[in-house]
């Protein structure tokens, strides 16, 4: 298996796969990035939390006009945090519906010169894939 | 006309479009030189000037304006705050009147950005060799725009879109009706970017650039300039007549930022500063979303524009798709949303956008408006955003009656 790294550092490779997030101590509110203080209420101590891979889909778009085209989704993560990734697994806009669940899964998003893989993640409905079959995801091998 | 009220006296703005004939201060000295002789005035007279620009926002433009214009030794602010930019300078004019430096003052705002592509979407050279390495904030091995998800306008702006569409049942084709209507709108404005009309049909069959958003459904990139001469309520008792006729009183100009939410981290939240802007319009100006006569909106996509009808209180909480379908923003509707023909057709110049749409209402109000002439106006709104993010909301009300 060749070497792997996440795409974003935010993403833990580990089994299964999920999202981690830096947390407030005094207001738990959620960054994926390195924050200097909180936005919401100021402190500055953080600590790390996992995020739950299952969630609900809040906003999406097909977007047309990109090499590949692609669907990026909004996803309201159970018990807290709000990411944005590509929705895998859907080909037309008709097939997404209000609430709707996903779940993460994750693909090869690049090789360098070195032979190691960048893994991303996205997100694919859960409770059976809407109709249509075919898929137009980046990747999708877990 | 209160001692404290700032007035706009001067109102111009260039053609929208691409000029490759024109530098930036070309277009900049224009819109300035129109403006000064729209107020009666000069360059001699003016006591403070603060000129908007995004692309070229390093180079000092209000100095090299001064020097292509007028060089008195007066104090320039060079401003840059997203698109809300050109709105920015015209509020920096306002804040120096309103504390009392100046009585006087010119607001610029100008972009050149030609046939440029997608807004945000300049490629960046590939490195050499590539080998992962974590860097940044978020520690990314590339880059991930398109690999998780996407963070370009067009996309940001149509996820927008979808999270109202799935939270209220709007649907793809109310979001091209907005475009239907900009369109139409710009027929009327001798000064727009695009002045053809498109059928609801043409508009949802044309290229998907980021669903729901169509070609039609995006604001093209352009150049152009607008400028306005604001003074104190002082100031203008002792004007000709004729100035204090036309002018319009700025009743409102706020301006915000985005406050923290869970979600604004990865999606920017274009609607709660919008709507803290245009509460605090409202309740600073006295006035409420029935006085309008009319508004002018940052409708850089047909989604953006059907989010702010509910984000300015336009419509029902909720209901902006029943919004588009009454009728009620089209220029013979109940409020009439740009007439001028929006940024989806009369354009968007970053820096330009939020004097010109001040420019379009004021024109309005001051009943010039020639063909697109919203007949009686006598009170209207503009509202620009820009990402980061910035917005601006101003209240204008016509003057003495004419």
């Amino acid at each position: 298996m060749p070497h792997q790294i996440p795409v974003v550092a935010y993403l833990r490779l580990g089994d299964p796969p999920h999202l981690t997030s830096a947390a407030c101590t005094r207001c738990g509110a959620l960054y994926f990035d390195r924050r200097n203080a909180c936005a919401r209420c100021f402190a500055t101590d953080f600590t790390t939390r996992s995020l739950a891979n299952e969630g609900t889909l809040r906003a999406f778009t097909f977007v047309g006009r990109a090499k590949r085209p692609y669907v990026s989704s909004v996803v309201a993560l159970d018990g807290g945090g709000v990411v944005k990734a590509n929705l895998l697994g859907v080909d037309r806009p008709e097939q997404v519906t209000p609430g709707m669940r996903v779940v993460l899964d994750t693909f090869v998003a690049g090789v360098d010169d070195e032979g190691t893989e960048a893994i991303a993640f996205g997100y694919r409905p859960l409770d059976g894939a809407p109709g249509g079959g075919a898929e137009n995801d980046h990747g999708g091998t877990r | 006309m209160s001692g404290d009220d700032v007035w706009l006296i001067g109102a111009a703005m260039t053609p929208f479009g691409r000029f490759p004939d024109k530098d930036l201060i070309d277009l900049a000295a224009d819109a300035t030189l129109e403006a000064l002789a729209d107020a009666g005035t000069t360059m001699a007279d003016i006591n403070v000037l603060a000129l908007g620009n995004v692309y070229e926002a390093n180079s000092h433009n209000g100095q090299r304006l001064q020097k292509q214009v007028g060089q008195t030794g007066i104090p320039v602010y060079n401003v840059v705050n997203a698109c809300a930019t050109g709105a920015t300078a015209v509020r920096v004019v306002l804040m120096s009147i309103a504390a009392g430096e100046s009585d006087i003052g010119l607001a610029v705002g100008v972009e050149k950005m030609g046939k440029m592509g997608m807004i945000g979407g300049a490629a960046k050279p590939a490195a050499e060799k590539k080998v992962f390495s974590p860097k940044g904030r978020y520690g990314s091995v590339l880059k991930t725009e398109g690999v998780l998800g996407t963070g370009l306008m067009p996309g940001v702006f149509a996820q927008a879109g979808t999270e109202y569409a799935l939270a209220h049942g709007v649907t793809a084709t109310q979001f091209a009706k907005v475009a239907q209507k900009n369109h139409a709108h710009s027929v009327h404005n001798p000064l727009a970017q695009y002045r053809k009309e498109f059928s609801l049909a043409e508009i949802l069959s044309a290229e998907m650039i980021s669903y729901p958003n169509t070609l039609p459904m995006c604001c093209p990139t352009g150049d152009g300039a607008a400028a306005v001469v604001l003074v104190s309520g002082t100031r203008l008792r002792t004007m000709d007549p004729d100035v204090r006729r036309r002018a319009v009183k700025i009743s409102a100009s706020v301006l915000t930022a985005d406050p923290w939410s869970e979600s604004g981290q990865v999606q920017p939240d274009v609607n709660t500063l919008t709507r803290q802007a245009a509460d605090a319009a409202y309740d600073k100006a006295g006035i409420g979303p029935d006085d309008l006569d009319l508004v002018e909106l940052h409708d850089c996509f047909a989604t953006a524009e059907l989010l702010h009808y509910d984000n300015l209180r336009l419509c029902e909480p909720g209901g902006a798709g029943d919004f588009i379908d009454s009728g009620a923003p089209w220029r013979d509707g109940k409020t009439p949303v740009n007439v001028s023909g929006g940024l989806l057709s009369k354009g968007h110049p970053l820096g330009a956008t939020g004097v010109a749409n001040i420019f379009e209402v004021a024109t309005q109000l001051r009943g010039e408006a020639g063909a697109r002439q919203i007949e009686g106006a006598r009170v209207g709104l503009t509202h620009v955003i820009g990402l980061a993010s910035a917005c601006a909301v101003h209240i204008l009300e016509a003057g003495a009656r004419r």
